[in-house]
């Protein structure tokens, strides 16, 4: 009965096929960029119910915070670079391309501090309106996470050393790529979203 | 089942290789550090239930002031020092510290960490047929981050100004303020550290559940062919990866307010007539941000006991569930629904009563994928060959607890309804059977179930039946009474209620409460012995007690490292192949191929014989990516 029923519902379910076809660890990481994207959702949505209910300062957001937000964009076309640099094999090109991805996401950190500290020269402080309060509660959780990032870069660096980072071993540093690029998203995210919602 | 065998048979060098890898372990490998995830089950389960333990006699404390306000404690003086007053009673403090500690350990550190940490690691790769979790060493520190936050949440019991007070769901200002209550300064530190550390623990043990029951599914074992448990798991894990990190970016607020003087939370208060320089911040924005969690945590705790359950009844009643596809859909729209109806926690909060009136609505619609659940349970029972053990019992008993809590949970749902019922006994009783009874009953039903498989050696049934017949009336005798306290209007973690005529009125019954409470908890003894002592010197188990179908029976009895010995077995059937017409037993595991079963076989199924030889291909495929995984 069900047989002559339902055929194409029956042999869309029961064809067998490879149950496994991502790499579990990516895959893994995938859903802990899910669970980081969640956590930053809810400090926006805090962000933007508090901003409703008024008694919101609004204060221009130093140049500074372009200037990283650049800085951050070039050291991912670096991280690509790195990645392209290992599928050919060329080893030299690997580590310089992964060094610079470290020094750029460095200069970005610093940046962010300074950023932080023309806003503390504005008379704009950590603790005062739950503007800024909110502005210094993002760069600095974000930093964190750019510091979780440059960790990721010197384990990859250190196994493109030890060349265990070749054409037919490219996993983990593709990993560390896309974390990579995710924290120059999300800051993309924040800072497109601190622009609009002062 | 005899080519099944041979092709088997073909891979076995291949695979026997394989296994040569491992090494013997030693024994901080094998029982402390360990890896495997059929330790760190247990090591869960051992740790959830000494918490169960601590969580419960906090709440005997609490209900000896309730029901015997005139009693002297003189006799816990030992146990609780200064907590114990000059008069001998409980101090007021220590009592609103009880109430939080008492429902901070059982949501989080039993129903969560116990209940998940136990039976997603110890079922996932064996009911799907893995070596082990995705990644062994995020499971492991996955276990390690959950006992550092036990720790550390214990020891602020043992803070001279007491744990955590302002109630488990931390609102400020209560919670921002050291100056609140004497538990709002070290106690609320230790708690939030505790909880951080808890967090990042569950989000471990979620990406891996998750990422396991995806990418490591044996040959054959189809979406539509996992255990109803494994559905739940996978649920269960979603639910946590999503909400688990917005209690930590509350949390995070919440600390900075109390370290560093923002004001997210805080807003013009005044102590002893002096401003706090805070202003401009919402406590309201924390319970929002909190809820967003708090819903779904509701469903973390029951989802994966429901899971069970099904798991047990179709099993014991000895018939294949009923409405499979209905529960994997119905559990898919609670998931869905658990995350947009958080406000239902806060209608008094003076809320636009129209969004109140939009979260009633989404709120009362869980009650039809509940429903859905409540019926497929009881028409798999109905007219089935049903085998009281031990686990059926409770899983019966988590039926019963689901229904008679769920039905007021449709009564606080309505937000008229709610505004008068609010933070009363009504609540307390409320989502004490529907959640925390009835997810103690699923957990119960699985460590009866699963025993066997754990430890080798079966536990006692008779002190299994006595256990679950004292808990069973003795939840019902604690909680429903708890209504009509609740409807006469007696509110929730008050000290004492000997002030008013009206409340001394319904004395008795705080005392039929409390007296009813210690005799529960007095019969969890019973369990303990039973448990520990059938670890070491309880009857040996057989292959498949309790002939069922799923994988984790066909693995030796006690599995070692890598769970099966040869080849991982392939999965042809559903599980729920319970006394099917014209077959020879009345159960068909799922690794018997249709070919082998020509007597029973639907039209359908005889045509997927001629799958089966794809399904054997896919051996070398899977030890592929096995190998990309734990360590494999």
């Amino acid at each position: 009965m069900m047989n002559t029923e339902l055929p194409h519902l029956r042999n869309l379910s029961e064809e067998p096929k490879p149950t496994f076809s991502f790499h579990p660890k990516k895959f893994m990481l995938w859903l802990g960029i899910a669970s980081i994207t969640m956590s930053f959702a809810g400090w926006t949505s805090a962000y933007l119910v508090r901003r409703a209910e008024g008694n919101w300062l609004e204060f221009e957001i130093p140049a500074i915070f372009w200037y990283s937000t650049g800085v951050l964009l070039v050291s991912s076309i670096f991280m690509h670079l790195s990645l392209r640099a290992a599928k050919k094999d060329k080893f030299g090109q690997l580590k310089t391309a992964i060094s610079i991805t470290f020094a750029l996401g460095l200069v970005f950190l610093y940046l962010q501090i300074l950023g932080f500290y023309e806003l503390v020269s504005q008379d704009l402080y950590l603790v005062g309106n739950p503007s800024v309060s909110f502005f210094d509660v993002l760069i600095f959780i974000h930093g964190v996470h750019v510091i979780s990032g440059l960790i990721v870069l010197i384990v990859s660096f250190v196994s493109a050393w030890r060349m265990k980072i070749h054409a037919k071993k490219l996993d983990r540093l593709e990993m560390a790529a896309l974390y990579w690029h995710f924290l120059d998203g999300l800051w993309l995210y924040l800072f497109v979203f601190l622009l609009n919602f002062r | 089942m005899a080519t099944a065998a041979t092709t088997h048979d073909a891979h076995a060098h291949h695979e026997h290789d394989h296994e040569h890898e491992h090494h013997e372990q030693n024994f901080i490998q094998k029982y402390v550090f360990s890896e495997d995830h059929k330790m760190i089950a247990k090591q869960y389960l051992i740790t959830g239930i000494i918490w169960a333990f601590i969580g419960g006699l906090l709440s005997i404390l609490f209900r000896l002031q309730l029901g015997f306000p005139d009693l002297k404690l003189e006799g816990l003086r030992w146990l609780l020092g200064n907590w114990i007053s000059a008069e001998g009673k409980l101090e007021p403090e220590f009592y609103l510290a009880l109430v939080t500690m008492h429902g901070t350990i059982m949501v989080f550190f039993v129903l969560t960490a116990g209940l998940s940490g136990t039976f997603s690691n110890f079922l996932i790769p064996l009911q799907i047929g893995a070596r082990d979790m995705a990644s062994g060493f995020l499971n492991m520190l996955s276990y390690w981050f959950f006992l550092v936050a036990s720790v550390i949440m214990l020891s602020s019991l043992f803070l001279s100004t007491g744990p955590a007070s302002g109630g488990w769901v931390i609102y400020p200002p209560l919670s921002a303020l050291p100056q609140a209550s004497p538990g709002s300064g070290m106690g609320m530190t230790l708690w939030l550290v505790a909880m951080a550390l808890f967090i990042v623990s569950q989000l471990m043990g979620g990406l891996n559940y998750v990422t396991t029951i995806i990418n490591l599914r044996t040959r054959g074992m189809s979406f539509s062919k996992l255990p109803l448990t494994i559905w739940s798991f996978f649920f269960t894990a979603v639910l946590g990866i999503l909400s688990f990190p917005v209690l930590f970016s509350a949390a995070l607020l919440l600390i900075f307010d109390r370290s560093f003087g923002t004001s997210f939370y805080i807003s013009e208060i005044y102590i002893g007539g002096e401003a706090l320089p805070q202003q401009g911040g919402s406590a309201i924005l924390f319970q929002h941000l909190f809820w967003f969690l708090g819903h779904p945590e509701v469903y973390i705790v029951l989802l994966p006991a429901l899971g069970i359950t099904s798991e047990v009844i179709a099993t014991n009643a000895r018939k294949p569930i009923f409405g499979y596809r209905a529960m994997i859909g119905s559990m898919l729209g609670i998931t869905l629904l658990a995350f947009i109806v958080w406000a239902h926690h806060m209608f008094v909060t003076g809320m636009n009563p129209f969004l109140g009136s939009v979260f009633m609505f989404l709120t009362l619609i869980i009650a039809v994928p509940s429903a859905v659940k409540g019926f497929n349970y009881i028409t798999t029972l109905w007219r089935g060959n049903i085998i009281f053990t031990p686990a059926m019992l409770f899983s019966i008993g988590l039926v019963s607890l689901f229904v008679a809590g769920g039905i007021t949970g449709i009564i606080l749902g309505n937000a008229a309804l709610d505004i008068q019922l609010h933070d009363t006994y009504f609540v307390v009783a409320h989502f004490h059977l529907v959640m925390g009874s009835a997810s103690f009953f699923g957990l119960m039903a699985g460590v009866y179930h699963w025993f066997p498989k754990m430890f080798g050696r079966m536990m006692n049934p008779t002190l299994g039946y006595i256990h679950f017949w004292i808990s069973f009336i003795g939840v019902f005798c604690v909680f429903l009474p708890m209504h009509y306290i609740g409807i006469a209007g007696f509110p929730r973690r008050y000290y004492s209620f000997s002030t008013y005529d009206l409340t001394n009125s319904f004395a008795d019954m705080n005392m039929f409460i409390s007296a009813a409470a210690i005799v529960t908890f007095a019969a969890q003894a019973l369990f303990a012995w039973n448990f520990f002592y059938s670890i070491f010197k309880g009857k040996k188990s057989v292959q498949n007690p309790w002939h069922s179908n799923t994988l984790e029976w066909t693995a030796p009895i006690k599995p070692g490292h890598g769970n099966w010995e040869g080849p991982i077995p392939a999965v042809y059937r559903w599980p729920y192949d319970y006394s099917k017409p014209g077959a020879v037993e009345d159960y068909i595991p799922q690794t018997v191929p249709f070919s082998a079963t020509p007597e029973s076989n639907l039209p359908e199924e005889t045509e997927q014989i001629a799958l089966e030889k794809d399904i054997d291909e896919l051996h070398t495929e899977q030890r592929i990516v096995s190998a990309k995984s734990g360590g494999h």
